[in-house]
C-alpha cells in the first residue's frame, strides 16, 4: 500500500527540534556561566 | 600558546570573544536556515525534505568537530601540560554531545520520508550513535576526574579516553564509502561539492553560524569551569585557615 506523508511536517519537526535544542543549550550554558561567576565573586568578597 | 595559560589573561580574552562569536553566530545560523526554508527549491528526489539539510548537516559536522576539539586538547594537555587544555576539552564535550544528539534526531526525522525508516543499523548511523555514547563516557570520566582530589594520573584518564575515542571520527567519515548504506555518499569533499549553489551557500553560512555558536558555548563553559575551580580553591584555602 502506498503511504502518503506530508513532507513539510518532517521539515518543521526537524527545524524546530534543531533550533530549539541549540537555543536551549546556549541559554543553559550562559546561565550556568553567570551563576558560577557570581558564586566565585561572592566567595571572594567574604 | 602558553601566553593564555594564565587564567586571568584567558578570561579577559573570553569576556570579549563570547559576544563576538555568539551574536553573529545566531544571526547567521537562523538567517541561513530561514533562507534555505524560504528559497531553496524542492529536490527532484527528496522533495522539500532537502531543507532539513540546513539543520542536520551543521549538527553532524559539529558533533564530529566537538570530539576533534577534545582529541586536540587532550594531546596539548598530555604533551605540553597546558593548564587550560583539559578545561577546553571538558567544555567542548557537552555542546559536542548536544549537536551529536540533534544530528541523530534530525537525521532520523529526515530518514522516515526519504528511506521509509526512522533508523537503520548501517555504518554511518551506528558509528554516529557510538559517538554519542563516547561523549557520555567522556563527560562521566571528566566529571569523576575533577572530583578526585588526589590529582596526578586520574586527571589524565579523560585525555587518554579522548584520544582513543578519536578513532571513531575517520570511521564515521569513511563509513558511507567502506560499507553499503542508505545514507548518501559524501557530497562535500576537499575543494569539491556535488551540491548545487542554490543549496550550498545557505548550507555553508548555516555551518559557519552554528560553528560560531559552538565556539561561544565552549568559551561560556570554560568560564564556568574556571569559576568553579577558583571557587573550590578559595573555599579550600579558607577551610585550611
Amino acid at each position: 500500500m502506498h503511504e502518503r506523508l506530508n513532507q513539510w511536517e518532517f521539515v518543521w519537526a526537524a527545524l524546530v527540534i534543531g533550533v530549539a535544542g541549540t537555543l536551549v543549550m546556549v541559554g543553559w550554558s550562559l546561565l550556568a556561566m553567570l551563576r558560577a561567576e557570581r558564586r566565585r565573586d561572592k566567595v571572594r568578597r567574604k | 600558546m602558553h601566553a593564555f595559560a594564565n587564567p586571568a589573561r584567558f578570561l579577559r580574552l573570553a569576556r570579549w570573544l563570547l559576544p563576538v562569536l555568539l551574536v553573529p553566530g545566531l544571526v547567521m545560523s537562523l538567517g541561513a536556515v530561514a533562507w534555505g526554508v524560504a528559497y531553496a527549491p524542492p529536490d527532484h528526489l527528496m522533495g522539500v525534505t532537502v531543507k532539513i539539510l540546513y539543520i542536520h548537516v551543521p549538527c553532524v559536522w559539529l558533533g564530529m568537530a566537538g570530539w576533534s576539539t577534545i582529541a586536540i586538547s587532550s594531546i596539548v594537555e598530555l604533551v605540553w601540560r597546558h593548564p587550560l587544555a583539559a578545561i577546553a576539552a571538558r567544555a567542548a564535550a557537552v555542546p559536542g554531545a548536544v549537536f551529536t544528539a540533534l544530528g541523530l534526531i534530525t537525521g532520523s526525522i529526515w530518514g522516515r520520508p526519504t528511506w521509509g525508516a526512522w533508523w537503520v543499523w548501517d555504518g554511518r548511523l551506528t558509528s554516529f550513535l557510538i559517538l554519542l555514547f563516547l561523549y557520555f563516557g567522556y563527560i562521566a570520566l571528566a566529571d569523576a576526574a575533577q572530583r578526585d582530589a588526589s590529582g596526578g594520573n586520574a586527571a589524565r584518564i579523560p585525555a587518554i579516553f579522548g584520544l582513543v575515542g578519536a578513532i571513531n571520527i575517520p570511521i564515521i567519515n569513511r563509513s558511507v564509502v567502506w560499507w553499503n548504506s542508505l545514507h548518501q555518499p559524501p557530497s562535500i569533499t576537499m575543494g569539491k561539492s556535488a551540491i548545487d549553489g542554490t543549496y550550498l551557500w545557505p548550507l555553508l553560512i548555516a555551518a559557519l553560524g552554528f560553528s560560531l555558536i559552538f565556539g561561544a558555548v565552549v568559551i561560556a563553559r570554560m568560564r564556568m569551569l574556571l569559576a568553579d575551580i577558583q571557587t573550590e580553591a578559595r573555599l579550600r584555602r579558607k577551610a585550611l585557615g
